[in-house]
């Protein structure tokens, strides 16, 4: 299969469509408005439905429809638009329907600017709306993984009936790089869902709620979601370490800015520091265990979370290095991508602070 | 590894320029990567891409000290000049820009492109005519791999072709005279 060149929208909807996507509703923002853009022109073409909603606010109520339909749905939008995606993205968690909600990360806080930003983390991996609950959030860091990681956002999302989202920054958005493309899935092979509410038939009555009053119904249901939540974090996180095996610094990122920490890496060690970087993959469930496993060699010294916010993921980082080893921090705001060297000056003066330790 | 920043006004094609190349790495089977920023305005605004074009995988898609950097206005020209690596290379569009950089660490070559450009029959191809320099300076990709990339863009246009593609040989030839 050759590789063609692609933006990292377009490949969110090339991974999206070729895994099922049925239904897209999307309401424009930038930088993110590749995505309802290329959906329009794909979707008739597959025998989908595209809509532009008058607002974020309905885009997410069409998914919560459509989804519950069984047909798998899609949203993106970016960080404003996905704030005001949260009542419905509660719903669609309490209710149990898969979808796919993609958030292309701008600057914030408010309306913010339109340059790549990370400050969405807590938002997307502690709930984002009220309510205890979670999505399975996903970061690619390659046009490659945006398209990959959309195509298996939908099966995790159908397999725990849980909503998923990729978490993607307004680089990842604009970057083109060559994808190979997954072949187009058919839809018989997609299993069926038993608990859709496709239409009577003559099938069992099937009900989709958000809504439960009794306090002794509500709780049990909140508990088989959380039982759910924990089967997601035994099964899924993923992350990718490099060179951690004999790193005295061992750095972290996720998204964009994690392939600039892998530079910054190489650079490291061609000045003869030991670094390596660990890459969530999963953010939500975290992946712990691959820091537990740094923490607890003696020839680490010390992490450092690097991120396109104040610091959100490395309060994550803490607590799976769980007071081991010191957890430093490096982050630029506002649309401002650190660069490679940046990144080395950071990673040596955590290096200083902790052997002053 | 090659990392070219092409930078200018936003409708002077730096960003079709940019893909152009990316395109034509991607066909000869490197690696690439292709990173635009830009304004929300389509005209009028600065407009830039970084390029990079590798044997090896590539980390950070970001160029902040190019190998190359083709700027297509004076505004972009002195903003990024001091940037460009050691050693390095710049192609000025020497129609609407001066060409003093200020440094003798680096190769600059004054091409005149909107002149160039209009010679070879439209204004427009002067981001070709600054792609043809740089082939010919450093055969990053092959020319015929630009010419199949200007071929699919134009496909139905073939005057908008013809244009161009003598745009990016007489590109060529500005620094093979140099």
């Amino acid at each position: 299969m050759s590789k063609i060149l692609l933006h990292g929208t377009e490949a969110i909807c090339e991974g999206a469509i070729r895994n099922g996507c049925r239904a897209f509703f999307g309401y424009p923002i930038t930088p993110q408005n590749e995505v309802p853009e290329y959906m329009s022109v794909k979707m008739p073409e597959v025998g989908g439905v595209f809509v532009q909603a008058e607002s974020e606010v309905a885009a997410i109520n069409m998914v919560y429809g459509a989804a519950g339909a069984g047909t798998r749905a899609m949203t993106s939008s970016s960080s404003p638009g996905v704030s005001l995606k949260q009542e419905g993205i509660s719903y669609i968690a309490c209710a149990r329907i898969p979808c796919v909600v993609v958030n292309v990360m701008r600057a914030g806080p408010g309306l913010g600017g339109i340059q790549p930003a990370q400050g969405d983390y807590f938002q997307a991996t502690k709930g984002g709306g009220h309510g205890d609950y979670h999505l399975i959030v996903l970061a690619p860091s390659s046009v490659q993984e945006a398209c990959d990681f959309t195509y298996r956002a939908f099966d995790l999302a159908d397999k725990y009936r849980v909503p998923a989202m990729i978490l993607a920054d307004g680089m990842i958005g604009q970057l083109m790089e060559p994808v190979e493309l997954p072949p187009m899935r058919d839809l018989s092979e997609i299993p069926e869902k038993e608990w859709a509410t496709s239409g009577h038939y003559g099938k069992e009555r099937r009900v989709l709620n958000s809504l439960i009053i009794k306090p002794e119904e509500l709780e049990p249901h909140v508990n088989e979601l959380q039982k759910t939540y924990d089967e997601i974090y035994k099964n899924e996180r993923r992350a990718l370490s490099y060179m951690t095996e004999d790193a005295e610094i061992v750095l972290t990122a996720y998204g964009t800015p994690a392939r600039i920490v892998k530079s910054a890496v190489n650079e490291l060690r061609r000045q003869g520091v030991k670094a390596g970087c660990i890459r969530p993959i999963t953010l939500y469930p975290f992946p712990d265990d691959a820091y537990a496993a740094c923490a607890v060699r003696d020839c680490t010294k010390a992490f450092l979370s690097v991120e396109l916010s104040l610091g959100q993921m490395v309060e994550d980082v803490k607590l799976a290095v769980n007071g081991k080893k010191p957890v430093y921090f490096y982050g630029r705001t506002g649309g401002n991508v650190p660069d490679e060297e940046e990144i080395v000056r950071a990673a040596l003066e955590s290096l200083k602070k902790a052997e002053a330790n | 590894m090659i990392r070219i920043l092409l930078a200018g006004q936003g409708g002077q094609g730096v960003l079709s320029a940019g893909r152009f190349l990316a395109e034509s790495g991607l066909h000869e089977g490197r690696e690439v990567s292709y990173l635009p920023a830009y304004g929300p305005e389509m005209r009028g605004g600065t407009a830039n891409c970084a390029v990079i074009i590798s044997d090896e995988e590539i980390a950070s898609p970001l160029c902040t000290v190019p190998d190359v950097l083709i700027a297509l206005n004076s505004p972009s020209f002195h903003k990024f000049a001091p940037r460009v690596k050691k050693g390095g290379i710049i192609i000025v569009n020497g129609s609407i820009s001066d060409s003093f950089a200020g440094r003798d660490d680096v190769s600059v070559y004054d091409i005149p492109a909107n002149d160039i450009a209009i010679e070879a029959g439209d204004v427009r191809a002067a981001n070709m005519v600054v792609t043809g320099a740089l082939v010919a300076l450093t055969g990053v990709v092959q020319e015929r791999s630009i010419l199949n990339c200007l071929r699919e863009k134009f496909v139905g246009k073939q005057n908008v072709y013809t244009n161009n593609e003598r745009a990016f040989r007489l590109g060529m030839q500005a620094v093979q005279n140099k």
